[in-house]
């Protein structure tokens, strides 16, 4: 209800040059950009840049557990720059994969979500009548509940996994993205170019994401970054409270709460590295997601 | 509005029956909660006798079809693990979380809207700007983590405040509360604070987000333009405009707080309910996680209701029949 | 916080006026009981709670000794009959006095107890007969023979008959056909101090669900006047609050801390005990041809091959798990209980040989290994998860590519129980403190009918050890049950029907001015913690 539904003209000059050139503007902003091209890159490049896999038992050895930062592997001399864990895993490399978990499961949570969130989004908008009033009802009702107890419930069902996991959160967020969807193709579906596109005896579906779609974009952007960075806290937040994904394929959230145990004796590092590479991953995100946001509203434009 | 209370009453209804289907037929699929409650030394004979005590040998329908008929009832089922009403049980943890969620909304709402406010009037400013810094750090870290730091400052390293557990309670209106009680007090600061932070953040940004957007209305500038104090425009104009949306989100996350409280309630041993349904998934006392759900539903479609009243009060403009639901 | 330094400097106050130690003491525990009725529902976590409140027939020492509790003395008349003389001048905290009508009252309410999740049946079930010859000389007579009945009557808690309710005179007759036994409360009605009436040292003052519950000292206990004033337990169920809470004063005393912890409880002054406990971590392997989760075999079943069974029990570097997962906090096993208990043999720990195991594992027709599944619940034993983990590492060593399945302890169970894994790590605490608790329970041969093998969920079976079990089982001369059960479980540990891991060691931290001795069962019980200065 606070997305702007002014009627401002249609720029000519390319919006998307307009937008870098604004973004780029604020510093944060752009550290965090760079930020999380960063930590996606790692997550990206993992197999190839860790030092170990830490999901390959074999490569494990406990006699290295709990090593502190800087310590090295008596017997290769490998050196753990951020220490090892119980199992003697390199706290860098799970890091590095625990990213790519983390960030692969948001991602693909997040793909699959604004795909169904749109489809339904946009085809109530444009059909409107019983179908829009039956969607809405469901999405407003989904919506009433917090995401984190449907989750939690639907885990506690499902069981451990990746899979689940990604299944959970496409449940918990596609609502989000229809509503918005749904609140900006209803605003433009009223305007002449639709009408226009219909007289051309267009097809339905060539309307709706040809023409309707590209419209609702930037409010869904603005949702997707905030979801984004919520689905990779939510994630952590299930793994934490033991529903998330296994145990050997430990994603941030889960490293986090395998450590949170040794948090206090002094074994710092298992918890607080994944810890800080999980919230420099969020704050990244959530900084490119607050510009995104003042840029692409045209209220605040003047 | 009485149309509409009806649908939205009976909207509700399905979703809470759609829930308690799910739920039930979802634990009885996971597994027999006598594996886990009985005594390892117990034989097979009596697995089975307690199986068939607790009435878990019948075939799904039948265990679900007994449900509802007690649930019409009045009766929610009776704990698998306390051998007492599971609803009673519940009720009994109700008043230590809505406490904790309520005094989380007071404290989140009476910090962030003024800070809120702060960083909207002065969006370039230092202050403004270090104000949305702290917000994005309280909305990017995790709940969990957060309140496990909470504890790791002040009660181990500072030892002001006590880690966990609920202190000295008194009765206040028939129920336990903490905050009469210097003791209770203490206990109820730092998991307090660990579920508002999140929320605050969120009411920070909000507040700060239409508090810019009602500066730049033409009724403010005309205000400013006639020289009106600058208190006097923020007092008036922007508190006024800014209070539907902000009612909406309290209303909305007083929900969300209840349910949120389950990882605040486990990291601070805080008896209430949240921390009731993470041991009675772990032991699968279904009877308990039904009612729970069921009673959290109620919760929250409650709030909503009284959020859409509230909302018509503040904006006459706005009709309950309108408004889809 | 303050209240607490109040309540000590009250303590100080009082103490300087009477000499008898008035203070409270608070205990944090690591899990809540699920009632205050001590005959609802059979778990440890209930037992360690209302043994403060309730006492039985017989006690059992911190090592697992059969010592005399409301009995003073018993013996065998003959094979199924045994007389038990019960203690004079005992009070319940009611006023009334303990006699033999409250034991049968008590053990006839057992299968009347509605709505139980785990009942107590399991230990009167084989009582055939009670018989009161006076108020304090009582008759037993059982089923079958059974010399552990006096070690099964521990659990069984003696309430008052007055206080819940029951006629002048209570008969007893087999599975809930007892008569006079009026209304009989159900365990809601326990949360009530006026019923909830022992003979312990300390009364029931009030029980809230979750926070607390507060036990006063009971000033006309039979053992003399208990240490404390008052107790207050509170259940603090994850780990770093509970350290958390006893680091910053909140309670005197923890159970359980987690092992990482320790040092730096030490290093904070706290004192610190630990024991061995009768608990044995152990591996199960499916016996089944068509076994799940197994991969690269074609379709056979490698563990049903007693030289893959050796070469994964050689796999596993026991020291190294004890001291780097355990935090040393474990002792490697090579029994299913730990030596001198009754009924075991002192045989040596299986050495780590990856070697030889690679060798076994070729012999076998496995040159290459294969894959398995395995099973663990990762919130039942202590770093359970961890220790899974390291066993499936030790594995992949010898080409066993293992992955390991873990869940909570509800689904484990269930799974476990439902023959989902090929090869499962689990947790077994004898509570007879005697060989054929995990015997029975573990590897004798699955039966419905005769309870034999019940969590035996790899199926193993070996006739000739069962044979020797049940022998052992109906042997009353102490001499020769200890060396038929000795024999019985070397037959079994001989064929690697069962792979031991190690015993866990249970640890207590508190306050320099406490001491505790350490129970071999796990439980803590408020009534066995003393000061330390008694002046």
């Amino acid at each position: 209800m606070t997305l702007s539904t002014s009627n401002t003209p249609v720029r000519i000059d390319s919006p998307g040059r307009r937008i870098v050139k604004q973004f780029i503007e604020d510093p944060v902003a752009v550290v965090g950009l760079v930020l999380f091209v960063l930590v996606a890159l790692i997550a990206v490049a993992a197999p190839w840049i860790a030092p170990q896999n830490p999901y390959d038992l074999a490569q494990l050895d406990i006699m290295d557990s709990s090593l502190a930062p800087g310590e090295s592997n008596f017997m290769t001399g490998q050196i753990y720059w951020l220490g090892t864990d119980q199992q003697g895993r390199d706290m860098l490399s799970a890091i590095m994969y625990g990213l790519r978990i983390s960030l692969l499961v948001a991602s693909i949570s997040l793909g699959l979500a604004i795909t169904i969130g749109t489809i339904v989004g946009v085809a109530a908008a444009y059909f409107g009548g019983r179908l829009d009033s039956f969607v809405m009802r469901v999405v407003d009702l989904q919506l009433s509940f917090p995401a984190i107890l449907i989750a939690l419930i639907l885990l506690a069902l499902l069981g451990r996994g990746v899979d689940k996991v990604i299944l959970a959160l496409v449940i918990v967020q596609w609502a989000y993205y229809a509503r918005t969807v749904r609140s900006s193709a209803i605003v433009e579906r009223r305007k002449d170019y639709i009408d226009a596109a219909r007289c051309l005896a267009l097809s339905d579906r060539r309307i709706m994401f040809r023409h309707l779609l590209p419209n609702c974009l930037p409010p869904l952007i603005v949702v997707a970054t905030v979801q984004i960075a919520q689905a990779i806290a939510l994630e952590a937040t299930l793994s934490f409270l033991g529903v998330g994904v296994p145990i050997t394929e430990p994603s941030l959230g889960l490293l986090i709460a395998n450590g949170y145990d040794y948090l206090l004796s002094g074994v710092y590092w298992i918890s607080l590295f994944p810890g800080i590479a999980l919230v420099v991953t969020i704050v990244a995100i959530n900084l490119v997601g607050d510009r995104l946001r003042d840029v692409l509203n045209p209220r605040l434009q003047k | 509005m009485i149309v509409y209370l009806v649908r939205r009453l009976g909207q509700s209804i399905l979703a809470i029956i759609a829930m308690a289907v799910l739920v039930f037929a979802g634990v009885y699929f996971i597994g027999n909660p006598v594996d886990v409650l009985i005594n390892p030394e117990a034989t097979q004979a009596e697995i089975l006798a307690t199986t068939q005590r607790l009435g878990l040998d019948k075939p799904l329908y039948e265990q679900f079809g007994i449900f509802i008929w007690n649930a019409l009832h009045g009766d929610l089922g009776t704990s698998f693990v306390y051998g007492r009403p599971a609803l009673e049980i519940i009720l009994e943890r109700l008043p230590a979380t809505m406490e904790l969620a309520v005094v989380a909304l007071i404290l989140s709402v009476g910090i962030g809207i003024p800070l809120g406010i702060w960083a909207g009037l002065r969006p370039n400013s230092l202050s403004g700007k270090t104000i949305m810094g702290g917000s994005i750090l309280g909305f990017s870290l995790p709940n969990f983590w957060q309140g496990m730091l909470l504890i790791l400052i002040f009660a181990v390293l500072l030892g002001w405040l006590p880690a966990g557990g609920r202190g000295e309670t008194r009765a206040f209106l028939g129920m336990q509360v903490s905050f009469l009680t210097w003791d209770g007090l203490s206990h109820l600061l730092l998991p307090a604070i660990n579920l508002a932070l999140f929320k605050m953040s969120l009411i920070i940004r909000l507040t700060r987000a239409n508090t810019r957007e009602v500066c730049l209305q033409d009724y403010v500038k005309f205000a400013r333009a006639k020289g009106l104090a600058g208190r006097r425009i923020v007092l008036v104009h922007v508190l006024k405009n800014i209070m539907i949306p902000v009612v909406t989100i309290i209303g909305l996350e007083l929900g969300s707080m209840i349910a949120f409280a389950i990882v605040t309630e486990t990291v601070f041993a805080w008896p209430g309910m949240g921390k009731l349904l993470i041991d009675s998934i772990n032991l699968l006392d279904r009877p308990v996680i039904v009612a729970y759900l069921m009673l959290t539903v109620l919760i929250i479609v409650s709030i909503n209701l009284m959020v859409d009243v509230i909302y018509s009060l503040l904006d006459p403009r706005i009709r309950l029949s309108e408004m889809k639901g | 916080m303050k209240a607490n330094r109040l309540s000590l400097a009250v303590g100080l106050l009082v103490a300087g006026m009477a000499p008898v130690a008035a203070q409270e003491l608070s205990i944090g525990l690591k899990s809540e009981a699920t009632s205050m009725d001590p005959q609802f529902h059979n778990l440890a976590t209930n037992t360690q709670v209302n043994k403060n409140i309730f006492e039985s027939l017989t006690t059992q020492s911190s090592v697992q000794k059969i010592t005399p509790g409301l009995a003073e003395s018993w013996e065998a008349v003959d094979d199924t009959t045994w007389r038990f003389k019960l203690r004079q001048g005992v009070k319940f905290h009611n006023g009334s006095d303990f006699t033999a009508r409250d034991v049968i009252y008590s053990f006839c309410r057992v299968p009347l107890v509605q709505n139980s999740p785990s009942s107590y049946t399991i230990y009167t079930g084989d009582i055939a007969d009670m018989e009161a010859e006076d108020d304090h000389t009582l008759l037993i007579r059982t089923v079958d023979k059974n010399p552990l009945l006096p070690v099964n009557l521990w659990p069984l808690a003696i309430v008052s008959a007055d206080a819940l309710g029951a006629e002048d005179t209570v008969t007893y007759g087999p599975e809930g056909t007892c008569e006079g036994m009026g209304e009989v409360p159900q365990a809601p009605a326990f949360n009530d101090p006026d019923i909830a009436v022992g003979t312990g040292p300390y009364k029931l003052e009030n029980y809230t669900r979750g926070a607390e519950l507060v036990l006063s000292r009971f000033d006309d206990y039979w053992g003399g006047t208990p240490d404390w004033e008052r107790v207050v337990m509170r259940p603090i169920t994850s780990n770093g609050p509970r350290v958390a809470a006893l680091l910053a004063g909140d309670v005197d005393m923890i159970e359980s801390p987690p092992i990482q912890d320790i040092s730096r409880i030490d290093d904070a002054g706290f004192n610190i005990v630990d024991a061995l406990s009768n608990r044995v971590i152990y591996l199960h392997l499916q016996q089944l041809a068509d076994a799940p989760g197994i991969g690269g075999t074609d379709g056979k079943n490698p563990l049903m091959d007693k030289r893959v069974r050796e070469a994964i029990s050689l796999s596993i570097n026991r020291d190294a798990i004890a001291e780097r997962i355990m935090g040393g906090y474990a002792e490697p096993a090579g029994e299913l209980l730990p030596p001198p208990m009754f009924g075991t043999s002192g045989r040596a720990v299986d050495p780590y040989d990856p070697e030889r195991a690679k060798e076994l594992l070729a012999e076998a027709g496995y040159p290459d290994g294969f894959t398995l599944n395995l099973g663990t619940p990762n919130d039942r034993y202590i770093n359970d998860e961890q220790v899974a983990q390291a066993v499936a590492q030790m594995m992949a060593r010898i080409g066993i590519n293992t992955t390991v399945d873990a869940t909570t302890a509800s689904q484990f169970f269930s799974r476990r129980n439902a023959l989902e894994f090929p090869i499962y790590m689990a947790g077994w605490g004898a509570a007879s403190g005697e060989m054929s608790s995990p015997l029975k329970a573990l590897v004798a041969t699955f039966d419905a009918d005769t309870g034999m093998g019940a969590t035996n969920a790899g199926r193993y079976s070996n006739p000739e050890m069962d044979k020797v079990l049940i022998e052992a089982m109906s042997t009353i001369d102490e001499g020769q049950r200890d060396e038929l059960l000795q024999k019985a479980e070397t037959i079994a540990l001989d064929d690697y029907g069962i792979i031991p891991l190690h015993y866990e060691q249970t640890v207590w931290a508190m306050k320099p001015e406490l001491t505790y001795e350490p129970r071999m069962d796990q439980y803590t019980m408020a009534r066995e913690v003393k000061p330390t200065t008694t002046e």
